[in-house]
């Protein structure tokens, strides 16, 4: 039976983890979560794991009182607290579940705190990111989205293109900067973890990254030239591209993440479009070396068959790459519920699940003839229980090294996944079609031997 | 001692000051990046290991999402505990309630898996909505036949240390017999064990070797069969006392079990624990059998450990675990390899093991409870430690301070209790303190 009413072994996180990330990637920003201290500290500890990066959430640390009578007074501490230790330049107040359930209106009290302690240096951006109302997806994107509503101010054109990410690697972000300095177009990412979630290392640690999105880069953000956003898959209400627009009149692009050849050709005939410059002679390399690399491994690609599970906007991405090199998809799922996924065009829509858990994965797997998935470390049962290897994608990795340095987009993104992928199915069919032909071929002429009352290899 | 967030000074205390005691077991101040978990992670770790049981989170995803098989307890058995399952309580269940939600998913879950035990955990909003768990888990029991035990679990009631406490509650429940349950002399019940990388097991062997009757681990590798038996038991051994000293005065108080506490972690505490225990049992037979096991085991790995005793001669170590048990005996562990423990400090310790703990280290040692990045920066820098012992969130910040790490929580994939397990903990330190990496840093 199909249980209804609960989650069996969760394929999403909540949103305070998706706002974490997202203000991970601002210059000397830190995050307060307002609720119960537990919050903060599962949200540390998985990303902690995946980037093998220090990670510091301070905690309002609501207790009965504060639950009962209102955090007012927690939130104030907290803020004052952490002000004092990190002397960040933007904080994050993210809400959980228990803030909200008791009604907590972080807009006034962190306007207040702001007024009552005449601080200017720091900004503080109120984000609702109540567990119940989304995943960690659109806890990102809602968070970003924020910033923005806080941030920016309107401003003279300043020439250059805004590129809004979903939660993607380190690793993918430098290569989307790559890309960009290769069409020597200026640009703003927002936001950008690619060093303070894969940081160098230096002989004087530093407890707040001064890395990331610059806090003027984003004030000015009115005076893009225009904003792509890799959110093919987003709600209208949650894009920070779409408020950019309405509010500011910023033109917006909406593509999917460049990950296969379809998908980085449309960024290259965006980034064309806008610049009015050619493509650079290197990415033009590049992505004849992937249509190359496609070509080499079509044949292999044929037989492979796969499950993935991974945010709205990775999965639209990857089921994109897996279908134009013709690898079968047996199944692919989301845990997010709010996506728009299921109106893209995917050829096997019917395979497709949203608001999707384990259960539900090792259900419409069963009986099927799958060679690996492609997914985040939760997936390992599937290795474990049916023997299915996985290919590590995604977020959180918490059981391999090197997560934040998983390149997936590009022409040069998508040939490392590609390969991947490939080698996955090769792996499956060389370590096995030796056992497969004996078994098919051989056992019958053994077995018609003995039954002629001779042995198979006998001399004739 | 001077610290950046006020509130903290009386957590801090450095030996050889002036007398004072240190505060510990209160609330963690708000925005001082505790490194502690919620109510419910404390009651998680300590139900979780049970293997037939099956864990329903009653609330929001989160929880259950961050809990799911991430501990290293193994199992003999049932493999249910490694699931994690969840209303995944939405905006209407909060608005409306959840509870019938909940009754609903504990039909379907009897339905599928038909297990023997089932905890329902309450999360935060779960208290400030109020749900009746005691309601529904008492009419899940009459319809199914199975326990349901509620854990009063909602994160906002305390720190990790009421978890412990909640999920004690939970065991006195599901321990509790019909009618009072024949003592079988020399049974022995482990409290604080989890059997993380198998550890339960090891002591498992000891004490069955020495001549007594294992009864059931707290709750490493245990179902609710063992745990059912449990009141037959004629001494509770006490491990991890944060966790289950309070199980163990409930016992005693019931049940009329004695507790002793002991700790298996590296030899010095393991020779004493197998000692104690033995000069309890009074029996000679015990006795010699004891010396004779502590004598072939130290046979065993002498060699070894020889060669480890001179390799780290000089260096310093900052410890900072979850528990006061785990810390006290990490000084003597610490001790018999040369090194000097100079900074120390728990998530959850008592005055007690805050007391055992100063009169351990050395003059200058700094002592801290419920610490956070900021201050362990600060002391691991003032105190020159060479090493960090602590769990994953600690880990990347010994690394970015180009300092070695010892991984010490319910992640480990090695055991560390007994003497296969000082061994695997002094090997841990040598690959960690000699590796060639920290030539280039």
């Amino acid at each position: 039976m199909n249980a209804k009413n609960v989650n069996i072994n969760p394929c999403h996180m909540c949103m305070p983890m998706g706002g974490v990330l997202a203000f991970k990637g601002i210059e000397k920003s830190v995050v307060v979560i307002h609720g119960s201290q537990g919050c903060s500290t599962y949200i540390r500890r998985h990303i902690a794991e995946h980037f093998n990066e220090p990670v510091d959430v301070g905690s309002t640390s609501l207790n009965e009182k504060g639950t009962v009578y209102g955090g007012e007074d927690n939130l104030k501490k907290g803020l004052e607290n952490i002000i004092r230790v990190y002397n960040p330049k933007m904080i994050g107040v993210l809400t959980t579940c228990l803030a909200e359930t008791i009604g907590e209106d972080i807009k006034r009290m962190t306007e207040t705190f702001i007024k009552d302690t005449g601080l200017s240096h720091v900004q503080i951006i109120p984000v609702h990111t109540a567990g119940y109302s989304g995943s960690h997806s659109e806890g990102f994107f809602s968070s970003v989205r924020r910033i923005l509503e806080n941030t920016v101010i309107p401003s003279e054109p300043n020439g250059k293109i805004g590129l809004i990410i979903p939660n993607i690697s380190p690793a993918d972000i430098r290569e989307l900067k790559r890309m960009m300095k290769l069409f020597s177009l200026p640009y703003v990412v927002l936001p950008d973890f690619s060093d303070s979630l894969d940081g160098v290392y230096q002989k004087q640690y530093l407890k707040l990254s001064p890395h990331g999105t610059k806090i003027k880069d984003i004030q000015t953000m009115s005076g893009l030239k225009a904003i792509i956003e890799f959110s093919a898959t987003l709600q209208d209400d949650l894009s920070p591209g779409e408020y950019m627009k309405k509010e500011y009149g910023v033109p917006l692009y909406r593509i999917p993440l460049p990950v296969g050849l379809r998908f980085s050709d449309q960024l290259i005939s965006v980034l064309r479009e806008i610049s009015g410059k050619k493509a650079p002679k290197m990415l033009l390399e590049e992505r004849g070396r992937l249509l190359d690399a496609m070509i080499d491994a079509h044949k292999h690609n044929a037989q492979g068959k796969t499950l993935l599970y991974l945010e709205p906007e990775q999965l639209y991405a990857t089921i994109s790459l897996l279908e134009e090199n013709g690898v079968g998809i047996v199944l692919a799922a989301t845990g997010s519920e709010y996506s728009t996924i299921a109106k893209k065009e995917i050829r096997q829509k019917d395979r497709l699940f949203t608001g999707a858990d384990f259960d539900l994965i090792f259900k419409e797997a069963e009986g099927q003839d799958i060679d690996f998935a492609i997914g985040n470390s939760d997936g390992r049962v599937l290795t474990e229980k049916r023997g299915i290897p996985l290919l590590r994608r995604g977020f959180p990795i918490h059981d391999r090294m090197g997560g934040g340095r998983i390149l997936s987009v590009g022409y040069a993104g998508s040939i490392q996944l590609l390969d991947s992928i490939t080698n996955m199915i090769l792996d499956k069919k060389l370590t096995s079609y030796r056992q497969q032909m004996t078994e098919k071929l051989l056992e019958p002429l053994k077995n018609g031997a003995e039954s002629r009352g001779e042995s198979y290899g006998d001399k004739i | 001692m001077k610290t950046a967030i006020s509130g903290r000074e009386k957590s801090i205390v450095k030996k050889g000051n002036k007398k004072k005691e240190i505060l510990c077991d209160s609330d963690s101040l708000s925005g001082s990046v505790s490194q502690r978990a919620c109510v419910y992670c404390g009651a998680r770790v300590v139900l979780n290991p049970i293997t037939d049981a099956l864990h329903i989170v009653h609330g929001p995803i989160g929880c259950a999402s961050y809990t799911w098989d991430i501990r290293g307890s193994l199992s003999s058995g049932d493999e249910l505990y490694r699931n994690s399952f969840s209303t995944d309580l939405k905006e209407k269940d909060v608005i409306f309630g959840g509870g019938k939600k909940l009754s609903l998913a504990i039909d379907e879950l009897v339905q599928i898996y038909n297990p023997a035990l089932i905890f329902i955990y309450a999360t935060c909003i779960v208290g400030v909505i109020g749900d009746d768990l005691q309601a529904i888990a008492k009419a899940a029991e009459k319809k199914h036949g199975i326990k349901v035990i509620p854990v009063e679990s909602s994160g906002f009631i305390g720190n990790k240390s009421a978890g412990y406490r909640a999920a004690c509650d939970s065991l006195l429940k599901l321990i509790a017999p019909e009618k009072p349950l024949e003592t079988i002399p020399g049974s022995i019940n482990l409290l604080g064990d989890f059997n993380l990388a198998g550890e339960t097991w090891i002591v498992r062997k000891y004490i069955e070797a020495i001549g007594l009757h294992f009864h059931t681990a707290f709750t490493g590798d245990s179902s609710s069969e063992t745990l059912k038996t449990a009141t037959g038991a004629s001494l509770n051994l006490v491990q991890c006392a944060g966790s289950m000293v309070y199980l163990a005065n409930k016992m005693e108080e019931i049940y009329k079990i004695p507790f002793i506490r002991i700790s298996f972690l590296g030899i010095e505490d393991t020779i004493g624990s197998l000692q104690t225990i033995a000069s309890w049992s009074g029996d000679q037979l015990i006795q010699e059998k004891t010396d004779q096991l502590i004598t072939d085991q130290l046979d065993g790995i002498e060699k070894e450990m020889k060669q480890y005793r001179t390799m780290f001669t000089g260096k310093k170590a900052a410890v900072y675990v979850g528990g006061g048990f785990k810390a006290i005996s990490l000084i003597k562990q610490f001790r018999d390899l040369g090194i000097e423990v100079v900074m120390i400090g728990t998530q959850t310790g008592s005055k007690d093991d805050y007391r055992q703990i100063e009169s351990l280290v050395g003059e200058g040692t700094v002592v801290v409870d419920d610490t956070n990045p900021a201050e362990l920066e600060r002391f691991i820098k003032q105190k020159g430690a060479d090493l960090l012992v602590g769990g994953v969130k600690e880990r990347p910040l010994a690394y970015k301070l180009g300092i070695a790490f010892i991984d010490h929580n319910h992640d480990r994939k090695h055991p560390l209790v007994g003497f296969e397990g000082a061994i695997n903990f002094a090997k841990e330190v040598s690959w960690t303190l000699n590796s060639p990496v920290w030539e280039f840093v």
